[in-house]
């Protein structure tokens, strides 16, 4: 075993997650801004800690803006009682937050974010099977949700737990099929050769040369994290809360974290999969970086398109009502999973035309 | 390394395979289904030590990741305390010998066939495109057989669940 490949995977997962859990919390704090600039109203902008006022100019501005708010939150979600319910199955009970939160992490090992800086290339695990590693990974974000609603040992979560689980199951599929197509363009599932196959031109894109599998692919995102227009899970003003029910403090924030933490991770999949990853297509940024600034460049451009990407999540949450159950299963299993089969099918049929 | 690895991934499948059938803890079925989950991400772990990413990926993503999430859903719908009180079942233990024999003599088949000398076909190594097109030329009526297999476990799925609602 190579020490030195030991130590650079070391400092890059150390680095990402540091990164990840920053976006998280900050995530949430524009969320809060959004939906208060969408609904006229002015946001968090009260947490003042004691050393606000001494920074100069800056100070009561960042305040207002609510840049301190994320570390409020996290100090209440932190010291405020984490009560077990005498009825609940603990094992699995303190089980379930954890399987909640780590599968998104885990999805981040296999994206390259970046080029690569001096030898080092920006990405994790440069996996061959890259995405079926992702789409394991996710597959296995179930368990939280599903243990979270057994462990509640009441009717409520539970029923909450199944709705949920389903939900995920179902557009799971839509989600793997619809990214096929971009495969069989690409002709590799390893995540480096799909951004690799998107440079040149903008119109190189997937997003572009496959705007079905974008779109399906994006609308099983949002059921897959359970935000809104498919957020069933939570439904918190019209069912009871789901699987999260029984949960208090820092248990409840790991579900709560986990949604915005599996929200970055499907928007990273999706500027590798469909919005050419850390590449630009003009001033030559589409190849791998041969200087240190160009590396810190491309590490940049993923970054916004990255955080593009989340804000135009977090809007659509604030703009579309929620749909109905049995829309929301009619929608995946009646009209998705056709449109990405149909969609597979178009692309092989003319990517065999082309190649005869 | 990678003895080490090895050496740690099986005794934990193992481990997790014993806790699956008999767990001297509990008798719940929902701890079998997540230790058997536990064993295949283990195997996964195995499958990789291997250079079958491949296999590993697909291991986790159909086996732990879909078919024993619907297992546990399955479960979790069943009254459990009625399976807690079930003790031995003749019938349960003649088809548990059936199968367990039968693995063993495909794994005893296996063994004696392979090259001592470990891998057979380095090309296969972790690659796709490798594993489909053999997939998909050698082992073509296999393929198909298990797939023909498949859609009649969805045709009498539609038909044991449309049989109710008439």
């Amino acid at each position: 075993m190579d020490w030195q490949f030991l130590a650079f995977s070391l400092a890059k997962i150390l680095v990402v997650f540091a990164v990840v859990m920053t976006m998280v919390a900050y995530a949430v704090l524009v969320e809060r801004k959004v939906s208060a600039f969408i609904q006229d109203r002015v946001g968090p902008n009260r947490a003042n800690p004691f050393f606000a006022r001494y920074i100069p100019y800056l100070g009561m501005k960042l305040v207002r803006w609510g840049i301190f708010q994320p570390m409020a939150d996290a100090l209440k979600a932190i010291l405020k009682e984490d009560y077990t319910p005498a009825h609940v199955r603990k094992v699995y009970f303190w089980i379930a937050p954890a399987l909640a939160m780590v599968p998104a992490l885990l999805t981040l090992a296999v994206i390259p974010f970046g080029s690569q800086l001096g030898a080092q290339k920006m990405v994790i695990a440069d996996l061959d099977v890259g995405v079926l590693y992702t789409f394991g990974i996710v597959s296995l974000g179930v368990y939280g949700i599903v243990l979270a609603g057994y462990a509640a040992n009441s009717k409520y979560p539970f029923l909450g737990g199944i709705r949920s689980s389903a939900q995920m199951i179902s557009y799971e599929i839509a989600m793997g099929l619809s990214v096929i197509p971009v495969f069989l363009l690409v002709g590799s599932l390893n995540l480096s050769d799909v951004i690799g196959a998107q440079s040149g031109s903008l119109l190189a894109w997937h997003v572009f040369k496959q705007p079905v599998a974008f779109f399906v692919f994006l609308v099983a995102a949002f059921a897959e994290t359970n935000r809104l227009p498919f957020d069933l899970p939570e439904a918190e003003t019209e069912l009871v809360g789901g699987y999260h029910t029984e949960y208090s403090s820092m248990k409840f924030a790991l579900f709560f974290l986990g949604e915005y933490a599996a929200m970055i991770s499907v928007s990273a999949m999706m500027v590798t999969l469909f919005f050419g990853g850390w590449t630009l297509p003009f001033l030559g940024l589409d190849q791998p970086a041969q200087s240190l600034w160009v590396g810190l460049l491309h590490i940049l451009i993923f970054f916004l398109k990255l955080c593009v990407l989340l804000v135009g999540i977090i809007w659509v949450r604030w703009m579309l009502p929620r749909f109905r159950y049995d829309q929301l299963m009619d929608l995946g299993w009646r009209r998705f999973i056709p449109v990405a089969l149909a969609n597979i099918v178009v692309t092989a049929g003319v990517l065999a035309m082309m190649h005869r | 390394m990678t003895d080490l690895l090895f050496v740690l991934f099986s005794a934990l499948a193992l481990l997790c395979g014993f806790l699956t059938v008999a767990n001297p803890f509990t008798r719940s079925p929902v701890a079998s289904a997540l230790f058997l989950v536990l064993t295949m991400v283990w195997l996964a772990g195995l499958f990789v030590l291997l250079h079958a990413f491949f296999i590993a990926a697909v291991q986790i993503l159909v086996y732990a990741g879909a078919v024993m999430v619907l297992f546990l859903f399955v479960i979790m719908l069943l009254d459990l305390r009625e399976e807690e009180r079930r003790r031995w079942n003749r019938f349960g233990v003649a088809a548990g010998l059936i199968s367990v024999l039968g693995l063993l003599g495909i794994t005893a088949v296996t063994l004696l066939r392979a090259t001592p000398d470990g891998t057979g076909d380095a090309q296969l190594e972790g690659a796709t495109h490798a594993l489909g097109l053999m997939l998909f030329r050698q082992y073509l009526l296999p393929f198909e057989i298990v797939s023909v297999l498949l859609l009649v476990a969805m045709l009498g799925v539609i038909l044991l669940s449309k049989r109710e609602l008439k």
